[in-house]
C-alpha cells in the first residue's frame, strides 16, 4: 500500500478518507465510501456508467485517481435528489418515460445530463444525443432515455421561470 | 483495484516538476489522463512513478501573442472548444474537438496529453501538423521549441525527452477569415477515425485558391501533410479536375491495415473525407466577408 489521506467534499458533504495512490476514484466512491450508485462498467473509459460530476463537470470517474480530488466537489447520484427525497426531474422525467430497464447505465447517464441541461436548458433532441454519446445503453435504445431528457428539460426550463 | 502499483508525486510548481523529471526513471506524466488511465486499467504501461501535473500552476489558457494563439498545455479539450478565441481566430480547432472522444473525456483531456501521446487517429496532432503549430517543451535548465513535424517522430513516438514535459502548443494565426474542415469517419460517433481530414484555405481577391493546407490523420502511424495535393491546388479555383488531381494523392499516403480495415481501405476513406473537408473549407473560404487580411 502507499496510501494517501485525502479530503474532499462528496454530495455536499466533507469527507476525509485514505486511499492507495492507484485507487480510481470510481472505487474510493464505492468501495470506501460505500456510494454503490456510481457503477462500472468497462474501466477504461468507454462505457460511462462510472460518469460523476468534478467541480461540476462531467467526468468518467475510472480515469481519475481518488487522490487527484483531493479538495474537490464530487457530486454522484447518490446526491441528485433533494434532502427531502424529492427526485431530480431528470429522475422524475427517466421514471415517467421508462428511460431505463436493467438500470445499470442510469447514474451515468443522469450526471451527464444534469450537466449537459444546466448549459443547455432547451435543446435539440441531437445535441442530446450528442452529450450521451460516451453513454452505453444496451437495453432501451435510446428513444426513452432522449424522450426523458426532453422532458426533463421543459420541467428545468419551467422552475427557472 | 486495475492499476499496477506505482508512486505518485504531484508536484506544485514548474521547477519542482522539472527538477522531479530530472531526478526520476521510468516515470510517467499524468495530465488528463484520458488515454493513460485507460492503458494503466488494461495494465499496458508500467510506470515507476506517476507526475501529475493537473496541480501545476500557470500550465493552462489560451491567449493571443501577436499573429499566433497559444494554448497551454494543460488546457482541456472541452475549454478549448468553449472559447471565444479559438473560436474566431482558429476556427478549425473547436470543429476537430467536437470529434475528440465524449463530453466527459472533453472535461479532463488536454491539449498537451493529445500532442505527447500521440495516437495515430487522433484529431489534435493532425490540427497541430495542419497548421504548422509549434511546441514549447522544458526541462531543468532550459526550454526548446519545436514544429509538429519535429516533435512527431514515429507511431505514438515523440522528440519529447524523459526529462522534458510540454508546456504549451502554438498555432500561427491564418488570414481572417479562412476556410477550414475537419471530417473524419469512424464507426461510432467518438471512437478513433478510420481516416480523418483537415483542411485550411485561402482564397485571393480573385477568387483563386491562395493558400492551402492539408493534413490527413488516422491512416497512417501518423499524421500526414499532403504537400502534392496542396500544390496541386494552389492558384486554382478548386475546378472539379484540380480536387481530383489533389485527391489522387491520397494513393501514395502511408496506410496501416487492422481490423477496422486495411491500408487500401483506408486511403479510400480518406479521399472521400477530403473531398467533403475541401469543399466545406473553400464554400467556408468563399462566403466568408472579405475583409482586411490579418
Amino acid at each position: 500500500m502507499n496510501a494517501r489521506s485525502i479530503a474532499l467534499t462528496v454530495n455536499g458533504r466533507p469527507v476525509n478518507g485514505t486511499a492507495d495512490v492507484r485507487t480510481t476514484l470510481a472505487d474510493f466512491l464505492r468501495h470506501s465510501l460505500r456510494l454503490t450508485g456510481t457503477h462500472l462498467g468497462c474501466e477504461h473509459g468507454v462505457c460511462g456508467a462510472c460518469t460523476v460530476l468534478v467541480d461540476g463537470a462531467s467526468v468518467r470517474s475510472c480515469l481519475m485517481l481518488a487522490v487527484q480530488a483531493e479538495g474537490a466537489h464530487v457530486r454522484t447520484i447518490e446526491g441528485l435528489a433533494g434532502p427531502d427525497g424529492e427526485l431530480h426531474p431528470l429522475q422524475t422525467a427517466f421514471r415517467d418515460k421508462h428511460g431505463l430497464q436493467c438500470g445499470f447505465c442510469t447514474p451515468g447517464m443522469l450526471m451527464t445530463l444534469v450537466e449537459f441541461l444546466e448549459e443547455n436548458p432547451d435543446p435539440a433532441e441531437a445535441e442530446i444525443r450528442d452529450a450521451i454519446s460516451g453513454n452505453i445503453c444496451r437495453c432501451t435504445g435510446y428513444e426513452s432515455i432522449v424522450a426523458a431528457a426532453l422532458q426533463a428539460a421543459a420541467e428545468i426550463r419551467e422552475r427557472r421561470r | 483495484m486495475k492499476p499496477p502499483p506505482f508512486d505518485y508525486v504531484r508536484p506544485e510548481s514548474l521547477e519542482t516538476l522539472l527538477s522531479t523529471l530530472a531526478r526520476l526513471e521510468n516515470a510517467k506524466i499524468l495530465a488528463g489522463g484520458q488515454s493513460l488511465m485507460p492503458m494503466l486499467n488494461l495494465r499496458y504501461v508500467f510506470p515507476d512513478v506517476l507526475v501529475d501535473i493537473n496541480r501545476v500552476p500557470g500550465l493552462a489558457g489560451i491567449r493571443l501573442e501577436g499573429d499566433r494563439l497559444r494554448i497551454g498545455a494543460m488546457t482541456r479539450q472541452r475549454a478549448i472548444e468553449t472559447d471565444p478565441l479559438a473560436a474566431a481566430h482558429f476556427p478549425i480547432l473547436p470543429e476537430a474537438l467536437r470529434l475528440v472522444g465524449h463530453r466527459q473525456t472533453r472535461n479532463r483531456g488536454t491539449i498537451g496529453g493529445s500532442l505527447c501521446h500521440l495516437d495515430p487517429a487522433a484529431e489534435l496532432p493532425t490540427v497541430a501538423l495542419l497548421a504548422d503549430a509549434t511546441v514549447e517543451i522544458a526541462r531543468e535548465g532550459g526550454t526548446r521549441t519545436l514544429s509538429a513535424a519535429e516533435f512527431i517522430l514515429g507511431y505514438m513516438t515523440t522528440a519529447l525527452g524523459q526529462d522534458e514535459v510540454l508546456t504549451a502548443v502554438s498555432f500561427p494565426l491564418w488570414h481572417r477569415p479562412h476556410g477550414y474542415s475537419f471530417q473524419e469517419f469512424a464507426r461510432r460517433h467518438g471512437d478513433f477515425a478510420i481516416a480523418s481530414a483537415a483542411c485550411l484555405l485561402a482564397l485571393g481577391p480573385d477568387g483563386r485558391i491562395e493558400r492551402v493546407a492539408i493534413a490527413i490523420g488516422g491512416v497512417g502511424p501518423v499524421p500526414q501533410r499532403m504537400p502534392a495535393a496542396e500544390a496541386a491546388l494552389a492558384g486554382t479555383r478548386g475546378e472539379p479536375e484540380a480536387v481530383a488531381r489533389a485527391l489522387g494523392f491520397c494513393d501514395a499516403l502511408d496506410a496501416i491495415g487492422d481490423f477496422h480495415g486495411s491500408a487500401d481501405y483506408r486511403r479510400s476513406v480518406a479521399r472521400s473525407v477530403l473531398r467533403k473537408a475541401l469543399g466545406d473549407a473553400r464554400d467556408r473560404a468563399a462566403a466568408a466577408p472579405t475583409g482586411p487580411a490579418q
